[in-house]
């Protein structure tokens, strides 16, 4: 099913009230994963079940959209069944497509599925077209998600030079260490985001209230301590402030959020193909909020006509459910390469 | 509805705080309970069992303590350190139950704070996302429950 869109608005989704919520505010697809270790939001309660699953399928469909299933993180030898048993459970529930990472498992999917449609997730940390391309010939990818460390010139380089479609991110959380090869939670936890499906599990987590503000800690090192009315952040420690030398600071990352709306005529125009929210973690709620704005600004630049022009309204509500202090462009807006 | 901006005024939370804190924990358990099995799952929310958890509405000064037993949620009676803690005003609970805000947005904002085993707390927010509410309305429109319409309207 191609979507008669030509920016398709990818949305995410923890649950069915997420899934639902995203198709009633304008979504064209929703991605989401099964409740277990082969998707990157592996987090406790959150995702899909077999039940939850079909029915999302459903409704989905029903309203003539689509349903994407992140497999995206990658199998170790003996658990290699697991992964293999998601794919072909995606392709009987007759999901649009699956998102993966692992080029194992796309030769599965595509030897045992020729139908199944095949995205490049992001975490397959494709940043060239060379790579896209790569996968194109040998699995017959048709899309590629993009990591969030290219230009905006760079993105244009990689559209320009491959038939595969290409999906970038819009708005939500930032992740520095080209995505997919960050072993900063693994190194604090001891297990990596990349097989066990979660950066700074709960588990490892911990808030504290104290008089010194409050303090947050993976697995007993300290990331972060926020004063009274300070904004917080997720425990993950590229966002952490450390000292180094005598000062404390963002050493690595600041606790910033991408949103790239004002960018939407330019990604428009240089043929991004579906732009994607990032949030399976997040509620029903926050889903709801987001999905209306991009909705609504993508509409306004497909009309075309006059200028593009960004709400305030829109802004302020995308501000209020960001990490951090502040929006970035991310790596989209950047002079060097 | 959108929930407007409210903090209830502090002398209430110095008076709230010396109230029993059995009859509002009593009425919570008691909705929890009617939800398990119903709305929430049992098996998922197993990890709770044994757990002591401790919810503070803070500009009400209340501390309801309670935890998951073989036979649902109970009150507890002593004040024994908590396995996890989660702290918010009333306006920001309301807001959190009709699904109107993000628990991670208030969070960000420093109006929701979880202390604790985050594990649970996130299995706590997860669990009550993935409540379907359209097909809780339904079927407990289907049972006559005298109120339970309008109530669940409500909520989504
Ligand atoms: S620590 Fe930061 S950069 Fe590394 S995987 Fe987690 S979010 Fe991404």
């Amino acid at each position: 099913m191609t979507s008669p869109r030509p920016i398709e608005l990818v949305c995410p989704a923890g649950s069915l009230p997420a899934l639902k919520t995203a198709i009633d505010h304008g979504a064209d697809c929703v991605y989401l994963g099964f409740k277990d270790a082969t998707n990157a939001r592996n987090f406790s309660g959150l995702n899909f079940d077999d039940k939850a699953m079909a029915e999302g399928i459903r409704y989905a469909h029903d309203r003539g959209r689509k349903v994407l299933l992140a497999l995206n993180t990658y199998p170790q030898t003996d658990n290699w069944q697991r992964w293999t048993g998601a794919v072909d459970r995606a392709a009987t529930f007759g999901i649009d497509a699956v998102i993966l990472a692992d080029p194992g498992l796309m030769a599965y999917a595509r030897k045992t599925h020729p139908d199944l449609r095949l995205h490049l997730s992001v975490q397959g940390s494709a940043t060239s077209y060379d790579a896209i391309n790569f996968y194109y010939e040998h699995f017959g990818i048709s899309r590629a998600v993009l990591p969030r460390v290219l230009s905006l010139a760079q993105v244009e380089q990689v559209i320009a030079n491959t038939p595969v479609e290409i999906e970038v991110f819009g708005f939500g959380g930032l992740c520095v260490m080209v995505e997919g090869r960050c072993a900063l939670s693994a190194y604090a936890t001891g297990e990596s985001p990349n097989c066990d499906g979660a950066c700074s599990p709960g588990k490892h987590v911990r808030w504290e209230q104290t008089p010194k503000g409050m303090e947050t800690r993976l697995n007993g090192i300290l990331i972060d301590r926020f004063a009274d009315g300070e904004r917080a952040g997720y425990p993950t420690l590229c966002k952490g402030r450390f000292e180094v030398g005598d000062e404390t600071y963002y050493a690595i990352e600041e606790p910033t959020s991408l949103n790239t709306l004002e960018l939407l005529p330019e990604l428009a125009r240089i043929g991004v193909r579906a732009i994607k929210i990032e949030g399976r973690q997040r509620s029903p709620a926050y889903v709801a909020q987001v999905t209306q704005v991009w909705r609504a600004a993508i509409d306004r630049v497909l009309a075309g006509g006059q200028p593009f022009r960004i709400e305030q309204a829109w802004m302020a509500e995308l501000n209020k459910v960001s990490e951090g202090q502040s929006h970035t462009l991310g790596a989209y807006y950047r002079p060097w390469k | 509805m959108k929930i407007p901006a409210f903090t209830l005024p502090a002398p209430l939370a110095r008076v709230g705080a010396r109230l029993p804190q059995l009859p509002p924990t009593l009425a919570l358990v008691a909705g929890l309970n009617l939800a398990l099995d119903r709305v929430l799952p049992r098996d998922t929310l197993e990890p709770l069992a044994g757990k002591r958890l401790l919810l503070k509405v803070t500009d009400a000064g209340m501390a309801l303590r309670f935890t998951l037993t073989p036979r649902g949620f109970r009150p507890l009676l002593d004040s024994g350190r908590p396995d996890l803690t989660i702290s918010a005003t009333t306006r920001d609970y309301l807001a959190l139950a009709l699904r109107e805000e993000d628990p991670d947005t208030l969070f960000f904002s420093r109006r929701l704070l979880m202390e604790g085993e985050t594990d649970l707390g996130l299995l706590v927010k997860n669990t009550l996302d993935a409540v379907d509410w359209d097909s809780v309305s339904t079927r407990l429109a289907a049972l006559k429950l005298p109120f339970a319409r309008q109530l669940f309207a409500r909520a989504h």
